[in-house]
């Protein structure tokens, strides 16, 4: 090909200067002889067939496999336990909880589970409360928040953005936080006691700091430098709030507020209909004890949050996580699968490649 | 004048077409006074004021109507439409899914791309409008009495202008005065009609005998005229003086705007038309607007998506509404009242939605696809122009695209229709036989000579390819004979450029003489010379002799050939010394007329009011008894002007500008006989002989050649014997039937008729070696006869209405009763690789048919030389000789095949290839109405077909029926003024620009300098761009589908509400910016094959024909496919994420990150050839999306609701997962169409791969698989035509006839 390109330019150039030598001062129209104008841009031209193809197959196949077995392993080494506590059963401890409860009792209902843990939770255990077929990512609900609010933009605290309607007012105030997010918050209380062998309740140190993103919790939201003056707030607590948004922690000033951490997670609408989102954090103590040893445990739940007239779930789950997240053996699996796929219409290519692909080697044109 | 108020054409600037308009009602005619009788220009009572002034404003726009006025244009496309309906749904809250001034962005975006491309547009066109309104010109003052310096725009009509040499005019003018003693003017319309030769323009005929200089003051007539319109060649009117006398005016007399002046120093006009109301302006229409093949299909696809659209969103809402019924009144947190606190039923929020997922969907509707369709056709018609293989070096020419978007349709075309002349032929004419008074002279010396050039041509070729060339060049020219060496170096004005190419232009002037011929001249004109000597009449001449010198000054002086000299190019030839003799002579003969005299006289003192126009003076000078001449005294000063030195300088360098070229070649051939023209001026042609030296022909009048007459006239007093003589120059068939019929009884009479027949004879065998005949006849006409039809003839050129038929038919009256003196064969040879280019375009399945107006014998023949014909084939000949056969024909030939004619898909195999030749009679009987679909089945069955003495109108009709009956795609190809209805009709016009001036390019879609260039354009660029194209569109529909799809699966886990896991900006911009340039730049660069071997296996152009880029069902597939990967790039994230703590958008990030890489690799396996560009376009569009990400996601904590994406990207990046979704979604997604295309590369490869394949090989294997592959035609690769099933080529009465016998005759012409 290049030999070709090759003649031609000095062909082009020899009558290019032949031309101008006759036509003197006129200017010749004669388009410029450069690669980009007359597209021969030198390229790479891959022509695919199964011989020019099947090494690409088996690389991959070759790549993917060992990828998703490790994959898959280090997934199977996470820890992961979950317990339900809805009360959809007569048999759940919560039964009565989620049968009689409703967004406006004021009293609490408490009420406690019991489980054991076959294995011991080693590193760090995140606890997690899970809710099922809850809809936080429905169009109008995701939108139903004003980001300017829990900035502590004073003005959208006086005067909520549209966004939140139905949530923006209630008796003539603007409501802070504002939407039907904040206004659906999660108030469930988990509390976990560990059950030694003397049959004593120990309770469990569960870390509340550090559950939301860094970011969130000292960039997007925050409190409005008056928030220590919440008496005189000119706002209301949203409709399902038992109580407003300066007492969410009011043991702690930096976790209380708009920059309450588990006001904040909460404002992280999910993705899906069933998701977790994370409600303390066990610390591990030290490198001799495991952080949850195996045995017996018990939830207490103080149960606020009603879920059964949506037919929703309410789940507790404490994990451990590795470099890849939450115990997930899918992205293993998946690898695995795609690699053998690869690595079989690897083989299937190469007896094709065997069977028919002799042309380009023979060339033997079909014509 | 009905007509032009009606004639769309022409409505350019619509404040012309109301001014116009309000006109009409006045009065249908256009009355000019002089501006000068009126104080002001812009007097109330000046009755020019409401014309046009010469301002032109070819700008759309002003600054305050352009926004509204481009989008009102904008919003004719529907597409604007809809994208403007759907940003204003936007803002109806109820249904809104995006922040309202966001979902603007896109259309914004769209809207004003192209609304800066028009006003960029615009404003170049103001500029050199400004430009052009400012230039300069002279212009009479009332005021200062003298011309002073104006800008264009000030002209007014009624305005005086001067205008001297090379300038350019600035409107129309009607010329009043020139400088030059013949009042004539001469200029160039080169920037109207391309034609590059001088033309003679006359001053009005009542301000021709002006003595002294024109004065303005002093003019006081009326000129009345027609309106303006757009037509060049006619210009009716009359100018009324004072006297109440009125003047003719014809298109001689008017100069239009555009126009050069050459040759005349000064002229002075008064401006008829101006600015937008001349005729360069209302014939100055914009590039064409077609819609190609690949767009009309792919609006059908642009509906089917909607109609997926409306599907999608029709099931959404359907679930969304279940979804919210499953509820009941039980409303759950999540469920948000509307913004009223109302309750929405069902129902009602099933309809919000319905609207809402259209909004979130509209993206499947690709809103960039129509801009970038366009920006991509832009750079494919660059590319054509830069091609260095479509330029010609002899013309300085390129291929102009004057249609920009039809490019892809080049690639897709399945007739051809051809001119011939000019466009299979060089139109360049050498003068190659004659015959004179049925004898024949076969100029063998000359055949030698030409085909000795023809070797030298390849000689040089070969020289050239080595290196050296020129000297050896003059050294092959120097051993001529010595006329050839004189002339050669003259130049042809068609080859001003060519310089390079000296030996095909040689051919043109340079004629050996037979020398038989040659000696009958010399013994004919040393006979006139002595009998002149002795004062005997010439009719004792012997009449063979005679009719020799006949023809020899009909060749010459029967044309409008302009004599110019070379070394000044465009200078007229002064004739100085001939100048004073010349009007010495006409004062002799005006002194023989009392009346011209008292005439002249009452003129002196230059007065303004003017008469005696020449051809009154020429009637009065017939009434008068001429004077006994005395030929000493006419020809006596002539003579020594002739020895005179300066004479034979200048002889040799002549140059000859002719309208058309077999004029210029029968000049130099008379020329070589030393029978030159050496001047001619309006009243007279000046030609030289040898021993008589020149002659004075007084030129009385010349009827123009038209093609509806195909014939030319000149009406002269023959200075020798006194006689009015009238020169007719035809195609055979017209002057064969006005030859006088020969009175058998006398010997005189049957010699007349031996020479009809003999020269009948020639004639035929002139045509069956593919030259072209001119007959060339006289008749002489008493004074009274001629006084008598000219009496007539001012008659009609003096109507107004009806004009021309009354010209016609006076026409007719002279050119009765002609006398044959002999005719002529002129060669038209082939342009360069003609027979190359037919046979591979022939190859790439195209059928090719060739209609020409030239006789059945030589279009047959060039048709054979150019390999349109084979010697295979079997001819099936339908002419007028025939007529009344060829309704039986086109019965019985589909009744004898009753399997095929009617379902002729599949037809059985033919061992007889067929050709068609049917002419022009024939042609109207078979286009009628009612036998149009037999001729079709007749003419499918023909691997050829020529269609010979057809009209512009069959040629279109023709077209049109094939276009519409067969439904493909046709090209014409055409150079002259009777291929523009063809080249209008067909698909695509392609416009030669060659010799017969620009009428075909103006109409073309493409201008190729050569016929051969057709090949490239078609097999390459045509190829390129229709594939190019069909997989940009087709990949524009699966990236939107497979990007849309995520959210509609999506709309399964969020209760069909609308939402979108993607940030809406993503969502929006996706398509305008981190996916837009790849698919650019591959669908600009990508080449399926290579230009060489598209060439050497013009097979893979059925691709195109086919559509086999881009069928309805691979629509379908694309879209399958972007489902498929949809669903993986969906799934995959999804399993990957479930039961986790991720957030909406954090969750939907990786989305778009992973829809880009799957599209992005896709369309890497798409994309055939990788330059850099390529790569770069790639790393741009990857390198781009995160930018854009990080810093947007970095921009600002609390804003863009509701994703407020604050620094999740950052996070994303932190994330592992993210990465490893990255790897195996793009490869699970794609692995399907990777392993398809791998497997069809090797299991069932289109002709493409095959053709890609070969690019592949060494170039040495290649060209041997190439030249097997040439052995083994017809093979799978090749279209099998549809043939009809001929049982038995029976010989059916003269229809079908064995045309094996030509090859012989063939062998003259290459």
């Amino acid at each position: 090909m290049a030999t070709s390109y090759n003649a031609k330019e000095e062909d082009g150039h020899h009558s290019g200067a032949s031309s101008h030598g006759a036509a003197g001062v006129v200017k010749s129209k004669k388009p410029d002889n450069t690669a980009f104008k007359q597209q021969r841009l030198p390229a790479w031209q891959p022509i695919l067939t199964a011989g020019t193809v099947l090494p690409a197959f088996f690389v991959i196949g070759l790549i993917f496999i060992p990828i998703g077995i490790g994959l898959y392993v280090s997934s199977n080494n996470i820890k992961e336990f979950e317990i339900d506590y809805t009360g959809v059963d007569i048999s759940n401890p919560c039964y009565s909880c989620a049968k009689n409860f409703s967004w406006n009792s004021t009293t609490p209902c408490v009420c406690s589970m019991n489980f054991t843990l076959e294995q011991p939770f080693e590193s760090n255990v995140f606890m997690y409360y899970g809710l099922s077929n809850f809809y936080q990512n429905h169009r109008r609900y995701v939108k139903s928040r004003d980001d300017s609010q829990l900035n502590g933009d004073q003005s959208a605290l006086k005067n909520p953005s549209k966004e939140c309607e139905p949530y923006r007012t209630s008796d003539g105030l603007p409501i802070a936080p504002c939407g039907a997010i904040a206004n659906s918050l999660f108030n469930d209380t988990l509390e976990l006691y560990h059950i030694d062998s003397n049959n004593t309740r120990n309770t469990i140190p569960l870390v509340k700091k550090g559950i939301a993103w860094w970011t969130d919790k000292h960039v997007k939201f925050r409190n409005p430098g008056f928030i220590k003056l919440n008496k005189h707030l000119c706002t209301n607590k949203p409709v399902n709030w038992r109580k407003p948004v300066y007492e969410l922690d009011p043991s702690d000033p930096d976790n209380n507020g708009f920059i309450n951490e588990d006001f904040i997670v909460w404002m992280r609408t999910a993705a899906l209909p069933t998701f977790r989102k994370l409600y303390r954090i066990i610390q591990k103590k030290s490198n001799t004890t495991p952080t949850l040893p195996s045995g017996k445990y018990v939830l207490e739940i103080t149960y606020n949050y009603p879920v059964l007239s949506f037919d929703g779930r309410k789940r507790m789950i404490l994990s451990t996580i590795s470099w890849m997240g939450g115990k997930n053996p899918f992205l293993g699996i998946a690898y695995i699968t795609v690699g053998s796929i690869c690595f079989f219409l690897g083989v299937v290519l190469l007896i094709i490649h065997h069977k028919y692909d002799t042309r380009s080697n023979s060339a033997d044109i079909p014509n | 004048m009905a007509r032009e108020t009606e004639d769309p054409g022409m409505a350019k600037a619509s404040k012309v077409k109301r001014q116009r308009k309000k006109k009409t009602k006045e009065n249908k005619t256009r009355t000019v006074h002089a501006n000068l009788l009126y104080d002001n220009a812009k007097g109330e009572e000046n009755p020019n004021r409401h014309y046009a002034n010469n301002k032109i404003k070819t700008t759309k726009y002003t600054v305050l109507s352009f926004l509204p006025k481009n989008l009102f244009e904008q919003f004719h496309r529907f597409a604007n439409v809809y994208f403007v309906f759907i940003a204003l749904l936007n803002f109806v809250p109820v249904v809104n899914a995006f922040q309202p001034e966001l979902a603007l962005a896109p259309v914004v975006f769209i809207l004003s791309v192209t609304a800066i491309k028009d006003l960029w547009e615009d404003y170049r066109r103001h500029r050199s409008d400004k430009e052009i309104n400012h230039m300069d010109c002279l212009v009479y003052s009332r005021a200062e009495r003298s011309y002073v310096e104006k800008y264009w725009k000030e002209v007014r009509v009624g305005d005086f202008i001067r205008l001297r040499c090379n300038e350019i005019l600035p409107a129309d003018v009607l010329l009043l005065s020139s400088s030059d003693p013949d009042r004539l003017c001469h200029i160039e319309t080169a920037t109207l009609d391309g034609e590059t030769n001088l033309k003679q323009r006359q001053v009005v005929r009542s301000f021709f005998d002006l003595d002294c200089d024109f004065d303005p003051i002093k003019y006081n007539s009326i000129i009345e005229c027609e309106k303006p319109n757009n037509d060049l060649n006619r210009f009716r009117g009359y100018i009324i003086h004072r006297s109440g006398r009125r003047d003719a005016l014809y298109k001689e007399n008017l100069l239009l705007r555009g126009c050069t002046i050459r040759n005349t120093e000064e002229a002075v006009g008064i401006v008829i038309y101006a600015g937008h109301e001349t005729k360069a302006m209302l014939n100055n229409n914009g590039p064409r607007y077609k819609r190609s093949k690949l767009e009309r299909q792919m609006n059908v696809d642009v509906f089917w998506c909607v109609i997926i659209l409306l599907v999608m969103c029709l099931f959404a809402a359907v679930g969304h509404g279940l979804w919210m019924f499953q509820y009941g009144d039980k409303r759950p947190v999540f469920d948000v009242l509307s913004p009223d606190g109302t309750d929405l039923s069902p129902i009602m929020s099933a309809i919000y939605l319905f609207l809402t997922m259209i909004i979130v969907f509209q993206v499947l509707i690709p809103i960039s696809l129509f801009v970038s369709i366009e920006i991509v056709k832009i750079c494919q018609v660059y590319f054509i122009h830069q091609d260095m293989e479509l330029y010609d070096e002899e013309t300085d020419s390129h291929l102009q695209c004057r249609a920009l978007n039809i490019t892809e349709d080049l690639g897709q075309m399945q007739y051809i229709f051809s001119d011939k002349t000019g466009t299979l032929t060089e139109n360049k004419m050498v003068f190659r036989r004659c015959t004179v008074a049925g004898v024949e002279y076969s100029h063998d010396a000359n055949a030698r000579r030409l085909a000795m050039y023809q070797e030298m041509d390849s000689e040089e070729e070969e020289c050239t390819s080595h290196g050296g060339t020129l000297p050896r060049r003059d050294s092959v020219t120097s051993h001529q004979t010595p006329w050839s060496v004189r002339l050669t170096f003259t130049h042809f004005s068609y080859s001003v450029l060519s310089a390079d190419k000296p030996s095909s232009d040689l051919q043109e002037k340079d004629i050996t003489p037979d020398p038989q011929l040659l000696d009958k001249v010399n013994e004919c004109s040393s006979q006139m010379d002595f009998m002149r000597f002795h004062s005997q009449p010439m009719s004792q001449l012997p009449s063979d002799l005679a009719d020799v010198i006949d023809f020899f000054i009909a060749l010459t002086i029967c044309n409008t050939v302009v004599v110019s000299s070379p070394n000044q190019p465009r200078q007229k030839v002064q004739l100085t010394s001939t100048k004073s003799i010349q009007s010495n002579h006409l004062q002799v003969n005006k002194g023989s007329s009392s009346s011209l005299i008292t005439n002249r006289s009452s003129n002196k003192g230059c007065s303004s009011m003017l008469s005696s126009p020449s051809a009154e003076s020429t009637l009065t000078k017939l009434d008068e008894e001429q004077p006994p001449r005395d030929l000493e005294h006419n020809f006596g000063p002539v003579l020594p002007c002739y020895d005179g030195k300066a004479w034979n300088l200048e002889e040799g360098e002549l140059r000859y500008e002719a309208e058309s070229p077999d004029e210029a070649a029968l000049v130099y051939a008379a020329r070589a006989y030393k029978c030159s023209l050496v001047g001619r001026l309006p009243d007279q042609v000046t030609m030289e002989l040898p021993h008589l030296g020149k002659l004075n022909f007084e030129l009385l009048h010349t009827l123009g050649f038209d093609s509806t007459r195909k014939r030319m006239s000149v009406v002269v007093r023959h200075p020798l014997t006194d006689q009015i003589t009238v020169y007719t120059k035809g195609a055979d068939s017209v002057i064969m039937d006005l030859i006088k019929p020969p009175d058998t009884g006398s010997s005189k009479g049957k010699r007349q008729k031996k020479i009809v027949n003999r020269t009948q004879n020639y004639l035929n065998l002139y045509a069956a070696d593919g030259l072209r005949t001119l007959c060339i006849a006289k008749k002489i006409m008493s004074k009274e006869q001629y006084a008598c039809w000219l009496q007539h003839h001012l008659e009609a050129e003096t109507a107004i209405q009806g004009r021309e038929e009354l010209l016609f038919e006076s026409a007719l009256r002279l050119e009765t009763n002609l006398q044959l003196l002999g005719a002529t064969g002129i060669e038209d040879r082939l342009q360069d690789g003609v027979p190359e280019t037919i046979a591979s375009l022939r190859k790439a399945g195209l059928q090719i048919w060739v209609l020409t107006g030239d006789k059945q014998e030589t279009a047959v023949n060039i048709a054979y030389a150019c390999k349109l014909l084979d010697p295979e084939e079997e001819i099936l000949t339908l002419n007028e000789a025939c007529a009344l056969f060829n309704f039986t024909t086109f019965e019985i030939y589909p009744s004898s095949s009753p399997s095929s004619s009617s379902s002729s898909h599949t037809p059985p195999f033919m061992v007889h290839r067929l050709g068609l030749v049917i002419d022009g009679r024939t042609l109207a009987y078979a286009l009628d109405k009612s036998l149009e679909d037999k001729f079709l089945a007749v003419a499918r069955s023909c691997r050829s077909v020529l269609c010979c003495r057809s009209t512009p109108l069959q040629k279109s009709m023709v077209v049109k029926l094939v276009r519409n009956k067969l439904k493909v795609m046709t090209l014409a190809i055409g150079d002259g003024a009777n291929d523009v209805s063809m080249i209008q009709v067909a698909d695509v016009g392609v416009g030669i620009s060659g010799q017969e001036g620009m009428q075909a390019v103006m109409a073309s879609d493409f201008a190729l300098p050569r016929f051969r260039y057709l090949q490239k354009l078609l097999l390459v660029h045509g190829h390129w761009c229709y594939s190019r194209l069909a997989n940009m569109i087709l990949y524009f529909f699966y990236k939107n589908a497979m990007f849309v799809a995520l959210i509609f699966w999506y709309q399964f886990y969020c209760g069909f509400s609308g939402s979108a896991m993607i940030d809406q900006w993503y969502l929006i911009f996706f398509n305008l910016m981190f996916s837009a340039f790849p698919q650019l730049i591959t669908g600009t660069l990508d080449k399926d094959v290579s230009a060489e071997t598209l060439q050497q296996l013009p097979q893979l152009y059925v691709n195109g024909q086919n559509s086999e880029e881009y069928k309805p069902y691979m629509f379908w597939m694309n879209m399958i496919d972007a489902f498929y990967q949809s669903l993986v790039c969906f799934f995959i994230p999804y399993f990957a994420y479930a039961d986790s703590d991720v957030d909406l958008f954090t969750w939907g990030t990786p989305f778009t990150t992973l829809a880009l890489f799957t599209i992005l690799v896709h369309l890497g396996i798409e994309t055939k050839t990788w330059t850099w560009m390529n790569w770069l376009s790639i790393a741009f569009s990857i390198a781009l999306f995160f930018t854009v990400a990080l810093c947007y996601n970095a921009s600002c904590p609390t804003c863009y609701s509701p994703s407020n994406p604050y620094w999740t990207m950052q996070r994303l990046l932190q994330d592992p997962l993210f990465y490893l979704l990255c790897v195996i979604t793009p490869v699970a997604a794609l692995l399907p169409r990777y392993f398809y295309r791998a497997c069809q590369g090797t299991l069932f490869p289109s002709p493409v791969q095959v053709g890609r394949q070969l690019d592949k090989l060494p170039a040495e294997t290649c060209r041997n698989i190439l030249s097997l592959s040439r052995v083994k035609v017809g093979s799978p690769l090749s279209p099998k035509p549809p043939f009809l099933s001929l049982a038995k080529p029976s010989p059916k009465g003269c229809n079908i006839k064995d045309q094996r016998s030509f090859p012989s005759s063939r062998a003259s012409i290459v």
